[in-house]
């Protein structure tokens, strides 16, 4: 078995300042990696990157996207490439659902379109597959023509996670997906977001501020501060006994009640 | 100010507007369905009255040229009257209202019933030439998603249709594919006119105000967008003409009294003038 996903180096800079920098792991298949950091410590500069919203200055993001064909160069793949593999086999989940879903189409739109911008052309077909990933991130089903501004904001990200999940994708990138919801609708989030990445056998990197997220779903974890990584290891090891004492602040700032 | 010819350039626009236009024209041709910019230019009258189509017909013509203007199918109307005139007086070419008899026809949300030939032009005022328009406003991310033929947005704005109305109710500017390449906008032509885009003729589609040339060249294959299980239907009002009686032309609804009394008539005047002439209905 080889890796899904090698990172080598990733660094990026905002003129002066650092994004992120000389970052690397490997992404096995069917791992989830969770990056924690308190707000400012490139977490979300190093997801960009990774997922081609960001071009890194330095670094190479390796993809191995199965059939024998070995691990590709992301940063270095030719545009049309790249989208086609952001529409197919990655997905991407927004902290707020507004973007990373069309607002003002239907929920079957919203799930349909992945279908649709890869070939799909049976109304039928693609409307029973959307009403289906509905039913998995248990949206019911006569919500179904219903524009996403009417969902609460629990529904709009299950919907989200339903719309990039329905194209059957290898690597999923979650940026906050817990962020700005209620503890009880995070934990059925969490609840369903687990089963599925267990179910279909999902790769993800999952950046966050929330260790009991990670403590969750990931399997393994990097702590960032200041666009470095300080510690990495099993997410049980480093949140039960953290070394860097950066990690070691995270973990104690979390309120216990 | 009796004799246009001397007070204008011939088809009013100076000569090398001309060339900059055939230019665009040409890699319209060369990439069919393609948006070409071009640095449109002041004309006069308002936006959104044909700025583009008159452009390009002052780039098409030539004296031996006999000219025909339609807007909505009628040669009568106001839009019509005026760029017809304002080329016999700046051009000084012959003019008709017989789609036969025309070498270039400009149009304003029409295709002429009367099969177009070999031969002619068809030229088109087009008022945003963008089919992605209304789903992505950005226009770096419309030509970039042309540029990797990433048209699945579309389809989504049909499947929204049949969602909501149980059918696709787009029924003019229906989004088209040209040439198997790229999307396309027909001009708010009707549905209906949809099939006639795969001509034996040159169609040449201009927006003045938006700044683009587009062409569809002879023979191209044009498929309208659609489902399998929801194909395209090329629909028209369910009469026939209450002039002429033909059940095979695209019907404009009149509104006769107060009282909502209505009837159909055909859009294209010369088609149904013609068919009266010889006797039908």
């Amino acid at each position: 078995m080889s890796p899904l996903l090698q990172v080598e180096g990733v660094t990026k800079r905002y003129g002066a300042r650092i994004g992120c920098e000389g970052v690397g792991f490997d992404l096995w298949p069917g791992e989830v990696m969770g990056i924690v950091g308190e707000s400012g410590s490139g977490k979300s500069t190093l997801l960009g990157c990774l997922a081609g919203h960001l071009t890194p200055d330095t670094g190479r993001i390796l993809y191995d996207a199965g059939a024998g064909s070995g691990a590709q160069d992301v940063t270095a793949m030719p545009e049309a490439a790249r989208r086609r593999l952001l529409r197919t086999d990655w997905a991407f989940v927004h902290q707020n659902p507004r973007d990373g879903l069309r607002m003002n189409v239907s929920a079957g739109g919203n799930v349909g379109e992945r279908l649709m911008a890869v070939g799909a052309r049976n109304y039928g077909a693609i409307r029973a597959r959307a009403g289906d990933w509905l039913g998995r991130v248990e949206i019911d089903g006569a919500r179904m023509d219903d524009r996403p501004s009417a969902f609460s904001g629990g529904m709009q990200q299950r919907l989200q996670i339903a719309r990039n999940l329905v194209s059957g994708p290898r690597l999923v990138f979650m940026d906050e997906p817990t962020g700005g919801l209620d503890v009880s609708v995070q934990a059925r989030l969490l609840d369903l977001l687990r089963g599925l990445v267990r179910d279909m056998g999902l790769s993800a990197v999952i950046v966050t501020h929330d260790l009991a997220v990670v403590r969750l779903l990931a399997d393994r974890l990097m702590v960032m501060k200041s666009g470095r990584v300080v510690e990495t290891g099993l997410t049980d090891q480093v949140l039960d006994d953290p070394q860097h004492p950066y990690s070691q602040l995270l973990v104690s700032s979390v309120l216990q009640v | 100010m009796t004799d246009g010819m001397q007070d204008y350039n011939f088809a009013y626009l100076d000569e090398e507007t001309k060339r900059m236009i055939r230019r665009a024209l040409l890699k319209a041709l060369a990439i069919p369905g393609y948006q070409v910019p071009f640095a449109s230019r002041e004309m006069p009258m308002p936006y959104g009255w044909g700025t583009g189509g008159v452009q390009v017909t002052a780039a098409c013509l030539v004296p031996e040229d006999r000219l025909k203007v339609i807007d909505q199918g009628a040669d009568d109307t106001t839009n019509a009257v005026s760029i017809r005139g304002f080329f016999a007086r700046t051009a000084g070419v012959a003019t008709t209202e017989r789609t036969a008899e025309a070498t270039l026809i400009q149009t304003r949300h029409r295709i002429p019933e009367t099969p177009l030939r070999e031969g002619q032009i068809l030229v088109y005022q087009v008022p945003i030439p963008e089919p992605l328009r209304f789903l992505e406003p950005r226009e770096t991310e419309t030509r970039r998603m042309h540029a990797l033929e990433d048209y699945g947005l579309m389809h989504v704005k049909l499947y929204e249709d049949i969602a909501r109305h149980g059918a696709i109710s787009t029924s003019y500017a229906y989004p088209v594919k040209v040439a198997g390449r790229y999307v396309m906008d027909p001009s708010p032509i009707p549905k209906f006119d949809n099939p006639k885009l795969e001509s034996p003729a040159i169609q040449l589609f201009g927006a003045g105000r938006e700044q683009r040339i587009y062409a569809v060249p002879p023979y191209t294959r044009v498929v309208s967008l659609d489902f399998e299980d929801h194909p395209f239907e090329a629909s028209k009002p369910d009469h026939p003409c209450a002039l002429c009686g033909a059940t095979d032309s695209y019907l404009d609804e009149v509104i006769t009294d107060d009282t909502g009394a209505r009837m159909f008539v055909c859009s294209d005047t010369d088609y149904c003038a013609g068919r009266r002439a010889e006797g039908a209905a």
